[in-house]
């Protein structure tokens, strides 16, 4: 065998232990049913579940529960399919998290009843969206 | 005017095109049209730029671009980063390089300018789509950063009134607020510009058939490109570093991903390149190469700015409607590559001589082979919304997410391809400069080896290094950069630094990999908590809480240092350091104060001040080692309404071997306090008591002559009285005030924010002797605040600098070499 086809062999194998790790690696889109589900079964793998903090009629946060020591706190998301799940995040509160329109949340259920995030992404608001102009200097 | 740069860039492909079809007599006519055509595109594009940026600079927010982007408090260099914060500002700025390089273009080459110039005006036209703003039946093209605020909104106010203007715009971004968001998106908007000047070369190489002609004028481009791009991604991980408070300068976020992959695929063009210059190899793969890191930056700007990325990025841009015109963009010039190139595959020289594997042709190949491996496995995951859009697109469902935890992930591959790289430029610089066989490789290598394991010995054992995985590293770091070093030595020592460039950027690889184990491998969180706080879940108390929770005067431990929170500060224009924000009261206008007391040298009490950005809080914190102040570190924080709440920046105090780096992630809001229930306390002058848990003591009373902000009658009467409380080290005066006019009582409160206190002198009981006090209490000021120690980190920010160097010698000789040829008449 030339040794172009031994490396064009090698590069080859490189290529499908990346894609396959990529594909083993990835995360997933759940909702809070098919994590507890996947809990239960034993899987342990970080999942992303995306919903929307609970809020009261007048869109005041509901369930926001900020530990003494301000440095971690829980909070009730409702998923996509309207189930509520209180969630663990061990960091402060994010600055514009009450404000935010979608929550997604990634981590795992540390037992039936908490989900853990490890991480929080947000999307706030988007200024582009924005129709209200301030009525300032009318 | 955008039409006219659409227009003239058409008009400009069209013209360069008959030029380039032209006979020789028609020739000169082609050029003269054609160049003046450019030079028109030229000159509209640059009034584009110039017009958006008047809008910026005399704040005109009837237009949206300036309400939404900027704000009247906004100094003019960060008016500068307004212009390029929408996506619209950023197809100028790429429009504007990518004039300013043609017309270098037109200048330097000459018989390249033609088809060249075509590719560069077609890019062009597609640019000028993108901001082109028309509305065609139900298509709109582009997206006019020109449209005024009442076309861009449905805001009821201008059903009332249609020429409303609003007073002020919304401001910029405050994150972006920083010098290096002045500099790095024009940095990085060149290099992505610049990747088009080799594409160029190339394509003009394959429609002229003149197949491997185009190296030699693309060579130095490549390498400009290559060097604009790595300082671009390095000035934006540095603006990463000292702003956002992510906690480091690299998260593996698509967006960071989409530029360092063409970076990586155009640092191996350039090594095939260079090796098909040295040895008529590696021309297919130069080929392809050059065309990726093109169509990558076209993909890499899809993929920010379509919105496909929707929650999977922090800071993706939204979806202007654009997504389709991009695609359209990228697939055209991916389809014409791809067709050029196949046409003229099989007359493409190639040499069928099997590579050595004592040859450079081959080590440049493995590491060129790396490089492409590394693009790959970053951009794959990267693509994953791409995937799930196109299996929805088709129907089907894909519920694929990208990696949980993206540094670990990409970490672990990134890390063993850089070793390999490291080592592998070691090895290759040494075939680089002289033929040699196995046994001059070993002489050659062994010193340098010796000198990078001893060398590395000393790092290991003096940084405890004791993990394996490290211990690779930086032996892989220390040989490449040993050498390298010896290279370099001896190119210095025959005194052609020309030729530097490639050992210089290779040390600096090294060090980079090297910095990069340390700041991350090793940085460590030292703001754990220690409260001591129990919770009720027995879970919670494994976990580690990484911040700590500072109140204000009360000193903190945490790992060597004892820190103190002493309040927040704010920045007044002409004073070097920070002023305390409780002698300041802020007023209605913007950016402007009133001193409540004198601050040293600077102001008296009563003066108006300016304040530089009136929204930034620093929060001062000092830290102690036995019992001594070492130094103090100042985090920022802004609470901005209109960009969605606070918004902090890091504070480090840099070492040579490591920086200690602090971010705020939380704080107290006292703008609009709940105070609690009233509490009363009696005291007579002299005595001591506890209010909340501050021992105070009443030091007495004295009537006042005059009483700021009140006109005192005759027959009033006003007292004001002395308190006295202390925290911790601190030690705060408050005097509450009481009026009696005509049997009518007025009682002037004292609020302290930092105590979280207001007290107000309700009565005084002469007959007793005692007075009255009402207490409400709110909070103590406190920040939530996050401390690592990154060790140093310093070796690669200087491993940057040193590998950008070696770039800008390689440009330098490779365009020497370039205009030498062409001056000869050689340009072929």
């Amino acid at each position: 065998m030339k040794r172009g086809h031994v490396i064009g062999l090698g590069i080859i194998a490189i290529a499908i232990v990346i894609i396959m790790t990529s594909i083993g690696d990835a995360s997933s889109y759940e909702n809070f049913t098919t994590a507890l589900e996947m809990k239960k079964g034993g899987e342990d793998k970080a999942i992303h579940v995306v919903g929307h903090l609970k809020k009261d009629p007048a869109g005041e946060v509901l369930g926001l529960n900020v530990r003494d020591d301000k440095v971690s706190f829980t909070f009730m998301l409702v998923d996509n399919e309207g189930i509520e799940q209180e969630v663990f995040y061990n960091e402060p509160v994010p600055a514009d998290f009450t404000r935010s329109e979608s929550v997604v949340v990634i981590g795992a259920y540390k037992n039936d009843e908490i989900f853990i995030a490890d991480k929080i992404l947000m999307k706030c608001p988007s200024k582009y969206q924005e129709t209200e102009v301030q009525a300032a200097g009318m | 005017m955008t039409i006219v740069a659409f227009v003239s860039a058409i008009v400009t492909a069209y013209a360069y095109y008959n030029y380039f079809k032209a006979n020789e007599l028609e020739k000169a006519g082609w050029r003269r049209f054609s160049r003046i055509s450019f030079a028109i595109h030229g000159v509209s594009a640059t009034l584009i730029a110039f017009s958006l940026f008047e809008i910026i600079y005399s704040h005109r927010f009837e237009y949206f671009y300036a309400y939404s982007h900027s704000s009247k408090a906004l100094p003019v260099h960060y008016m500068i980063s307004s212009f390029w914060e929408g996506q619209e500002g950023a197809f100028i700025l790429w429009i504007f390089w990518n004039v300013v390089l043609g017309a270098i273009l037109i200048r330097v080459n000459k018989i390249w300018e033609a088809p060249v110039m075509i590719v560069f005006a077609l890019v062009q036209a597609f640019l000028v789509s993108m901001i082109l703003g028309v509305v065609i039946g139900d298509l709109r093209i582009g997206s006019s950063p020109f449209i005024l605020l009442r076309d861009a909104t449905q805001a009821p106010i201008f059903q009332i009134n249609p020429d409303f203007v609003p007073e002020d715009g919304t401001g910029l971004n405050p994150l972006l607020q920083n010098i290096w968001m002045v500099i790095h998106p024009p940095t990085l908007f060149l290099g992505y510009a610049s990747t088009l000047v080799p594409f160029a070369f190339l394509m003009g190489g394959l429609i002229t058939k003149r197949y491997s002609e185009w190296i030699r004028p693309a060579l130095p481009w490549a390498i400009f490109s290559a060097m604009i791009l790595g300082m671009g991604i390095i000035m934006g991980a540095y603006w990463a570093y000292v702003t956002l408070n992510f906690g480091g300068y690299w998260n593996w976020d698509p967006v960071e991903n989409a530029v360092y992959v063409p970076w990586l695929i155009m640092v191996a063009a350039i090594h095939t390149m260079i090796t098909f210059k040295k040895s008529a190899t590696a021309l297919k793969t130069s080929i392809v190469l050059v065309i990726l890191s093109f169509i990558l930056v076209l993909y890499a700007t899809f993929l920010v700015r379509s919105g496909v990325l929707g929650d999977s990025s922090v800071h993706s841009f939204t979806d202007l409607g654009l997504s389709g015109q991009l695609l359209i963009y990228m697939l055209f010039f991916a389809v014409i590559a791809i067709f050029f190139s196949a046409r003229a595959w099989k007359h493409i020289p190639t040499s069928d001589k099997e590579a050595s594997v004592y040859s450079r042709e081959f080590w440049i190949f493995i590491g060129a082979t790396t490089l492409g491996l590394m693009a790959f496995q970053v951009i794959l995951p990267t693509s994953i919304p791409v995937w799930n859009a196109i299996v929805e697109g088709f129907g089907g469902i894909s519920n694929m997410a990208p990696p949980a935890d993206q540094i670990e992930f990409y970490t672990k591959f990134q890390l063993w391809f850089a070793v390999v790289l490291a080592l592998l430029t070691a090895v290759g610089q040494f075939f680089w400069w002289q033929k040699i066989d196995a046994k001059t490789l070993k002489d050659a290598l062994i010193t340098p080896y010796i000198i990078s394991v001893l060398i590395s010995a000393a790092i290991i054992v003096l940084t405890k290094v004791y993990d394996w995985q490290y211990i690779i590293v930086v032996l892989a770091g220390t040989f490449t950069i040993t050498a390298n070093s010896v290279i370099l030595l001896r190119l210095v020592r025959r005194a052609t630094f020309k030729l530097a460039g490639g050992s210089l950027a290779h040390i600096g690889l090294g060090m980079v990999l090297i910095g990069i184990m340390f700041s991350s491998g090793y940085s460590d969180v030292i703001s754990i908590n220690m409260s001591g706080l129990t919770y009720s879940n027995s879970w919670e108390d494994e976990l580690n809480k990484e911040h700590v929770l500072l109140w204000i005067n009360k000193p903190t431990q945490m790992k060597d240092y004892t820190v103190i929170y002493r309040g927040r500060q704010k920045k007044v224009v002409g004073i070097p350091e920070y002023v305390p924000a409780k002698i300041l009261e802020s007023t209605d206008n913007i950016n402007e104060a009133l001193a409540l007391a004198d601050y040293k040298d600077y102001f008296k009490k009563g003066e108006m001040v300016n304040l530089v950005l009136e929204e930034n809080d620093y929060f001062n914190v000092e830290y102690y080692q036995n019992e001594t102040l070492k130094f103090s570190l100042n985090p920022m924080s802004q609470f901005n309404e209109g960009m969605g709440g606070l918004i902090s920046s890091p504070d480090s105090k840099i070492y040579f071997d490591q920086d200690l780096y602090t971010y705020v992630a939380a704080m107290n809001d006292h703008s609009d306090p709940d105070w609690k229930e009233d509490e009363i306390y009696e005291a007579a002058p002299g005595d001591q008591f506890h209010v909340a848990d501050f021992v105070t003591y009443f030091d007495g009373a004295e009537v006042l002559k005059e009483v700021d902000g009140y006109i005192l009658q005759e027959g009033d009467v006003a007292v004001k009285a002395k308190l006295r409380i202390l925290d911790y080290d601190v030690e705060k005066i408050l005097e509450p005030t009481f009026i009696i006019r005509n049997n009518q009582v007025g009682k002037i409160p004292v609020i302290d924010s930092e105590l979280g206190l207001k007290i107000s002198l309700e009565n005084i009981l002469p007959e007793d002797n005692k007075f009255v006090f009402k207490v409400n209490q709110y909070q103590k000021d406190y920040v939530v605040m996050k401390a690592i120690v990154k060790p140093y980190i310093n070796i690669l920010w200087v491993g940057t600098i040193i590998m950008l160097t070696g770039f800008s010698i390689a440009i330098f000789r490779r365009f020497d070499e370039f205009k030498k040829m062409r001056d000869k008449g050689l340009e072929v």
